[in-house]
């Protein structure tokens, strides 16, 4: 009962929501880079809400399911395939055993989420299945091994009475001009009116230094005095003006702290939008209220997390 | 103190403008009592020199209340003060021999010292950890004596040697695994830092008293030191 990795792609890791608890120590939290296609994965399988899935960044990706199951595919918009015949993402669908899964290079969007009914079987190491490749931490081997080809991955096969599709109108579109919300917290308030004027009036373009750990971005510089600051705990999205004022936006494998001025944080929304930007996508920011993206997330968080499996996470 | 909000869940509480000792036992006490008054709500905590981050788990809480409890146990650590903090003490052994102290010539030729004065002003002082973070397990050590301060290597190594023991401006660090890294290398410990076992992944923690002890190339390798 597994999947039969036949072509990794570049990188491949298996993932769940992350690794908490941790960070004071120095270990980053991890966990899939876009949490809304990471979610409407396992939802579609009626999977508790962390079951371990496959992040599939760019491809391409083709594998064998050794059993009969469900599965679900989320994200970038790819071209894929089921034994030759295409299948959309956004879907559940149903494999025999035997079956071949390829997934083509992204149209739009930057990840793939591959779910399995009931999620992936993978060790947790230290509560979590996030693979780290920085920290050699989490994946199959539980020293941060990316997937690859040959490996096979265990599952429960377990296959769903039907088929699902996500709602239109959760589907997001992968634009070449992205709008981010940005919650103005840190040293935000201690930068210049000028430079917060550049933040928001300026577009920024996505390079092609993205990682899992930070995207980098390339804009007109953002000024800001003072340079050193004390190390402090980066919290998830954080946008960071190093002395060349390019900002570098803190994504799923940040360090734990950091010394940079911050001009605050990314919305957690929009940074799933993100995680999908390929370089040279352009980034226009404007100001998100904190408690009205706290409640958008909240809401998000009760949806997705209102099974019965959901316990033990 | 302030409690300023950061992003959905989390929160940073700054302490202090002045990184010191009685900050970091103040940071220690309050991380003890966040954890044992916010129970399942907190996720996570990331004390830091003069601040600690907290982020909550929004299943169990509401940013809004999360940080009514927080400052509920701020109002309380003003209140008690540091009489029940606990400070764990390592003592951990360190070969400082040539051909593991890296930049010992380095070192000397900045600080005007021979290596074995280096070596006897490190193993002085008694450290404090001030910060956890670069790499699981990195622990930052202050404060080194005044005498044997350098500033980070112009250029970092690729690949520093698990276990190196290194200097940088007035704190010191062990490397607990093999990564890059600019400190200067004065020696290596034969321990390993970083444990797989779930309790606790590192030897260190936020607050904890440190030494090191000088050990000879023999002990170091008994102890499963490698060169």
């Amino acid at each position: 009962m597994a999947l039969d990795i036949v072509q990794a792609g570049p990188l491949s890791l298996l993932q769940d929501l992350g690794r908490y608890g941790y960070q004071d120590v120095g270990v980053t939290p991890g966990g899939a880079m876009d949490t809304h296609a990471f979610h409407w994965a396992n939802k579609l399988l009626n999977n508790p809400a962390n079951a371990a899935q496959i992040e599939i960044t760019m491809g391409p990706f083709k594998a064998c399911f050794k059993q009969a199951t469900s599965f679900a595919l989320c994200g970038a918009d790819v071209v894929a395939t089921l034994n030759g015949n295409k299948i959309i993402p956004w879907s559940s669908w149903f494999a025999k055993a035997g079956d071949i899964l390829e997934i083509g290079y992204p149209r739009q969007g930057l990840r793939s989420y591959l779910a399995v009914s009931g999620g992936f079987f993978c060790p947790k190491t230290f509560g979590s299945v996030s693979t780290v490749m920085r920290n050699k931490l989490g994946g199959l081997s539980k020293k941060g091994s990316k997937v690859a080809n040959g490996d096979i991955i265990p599952f429960i096969a377990k296959v769903q009475p039907h088929t699902c599709k996500v709602p239109q109108q959760f589907i997001p579109e992968y634009k070449s001009v992205i709008n981010i919300g940005v919650l103005t917290t840190y040293q935000f308030h201690q930068f210049s009116t000028e430079a917060k004027k550049t933040f928001f009036n300026e577009l920024y373009t996505v390079t092609s230094e993205i990682d899992r750990m930070g995207y980098r971005l390339k804009g007109k510089p953002i000024e800001f005095a003072q340079q050193s600051f004390v190390s402090e705990g980066i919290a998830l999205g954080a946008i960071q003006i190093p002395a060349n004022g390019q900002p570098i936006i803190l994504m799923r494998d940040r360090q734990t702290i950091g010394g940079y001025p911050k001009m605050g944080c990314v919305c957690n929304r929009d940074l799933n939008i993100l995680a999908q930007a390929t370089p040279g996508t352009q980034i226009r920011f404007f100001e998100q209220d904190l408690y009205e993206a706290e409640a958008e997330l909240h809401q998000e968080q009760h949806y997705f997390f209102k099974g019965k499996n959901d316990r033990d996470y | 103190m302030q409690v300023n909000l950061v992003n959905e869940n989390s929160v940073i509480i700054y302490f202090s403008d002045t990184v010191c000792a009685e900050t970091t036992d103040e940071i220690t006490y309050a991380c003890q009592l966040f954890r044992s008054e916010l129970n399942d709500t907190l996720s996570d905590i990331v004390p830091s020199y003069t601040s600690i981050l907290l982020s909550c788990n929004l299943r169990k809480t509401g940013l809004q209340n999360f940080v009514i409890n927080v400052r509920r146990v701020l109002n309380q650590l003003g209140n008690v003060g540091l009489t029940n903090l606990v400070r764990n003490k390592i003592v951990l052994p360190v070969y400082y021999g040539q051909e593991v102290a890296l930049d010992h010539r380095d070192v000397s030729l900045h600080t005007g010292l021979a290596f074995s004065e280096i070596v006897k002003l490190h193993t002085e002082e008694c450290y404090r950890v001030f910060a956890i973070g670069f790499t699981p397990g990195f622990a930052f050590l202050g404060n080194t004596p005044k005498q044997m301060t350098i500033p980070r290597k112009a250029s970092p190594r690729l690949n520093v040697p698990k276990g190196s023991v290194a200097i940088a401006d007035r704190q010191t660090a062990i490397y607990p695994s093999q990564s890059p890294g600019g400190w200067q290398v004065i020696g290596r410990t034969p321990i390993d830092l970083l444990d797989d076992s779930e309790e606790c992944l590192s030897k260190f923690a936020m607050g904890d008293e440190v030494r090191f002890e000088s050990i000879d190339k023999q002990t170091f390798l008994a102890m499963g030191g490698q060169l």
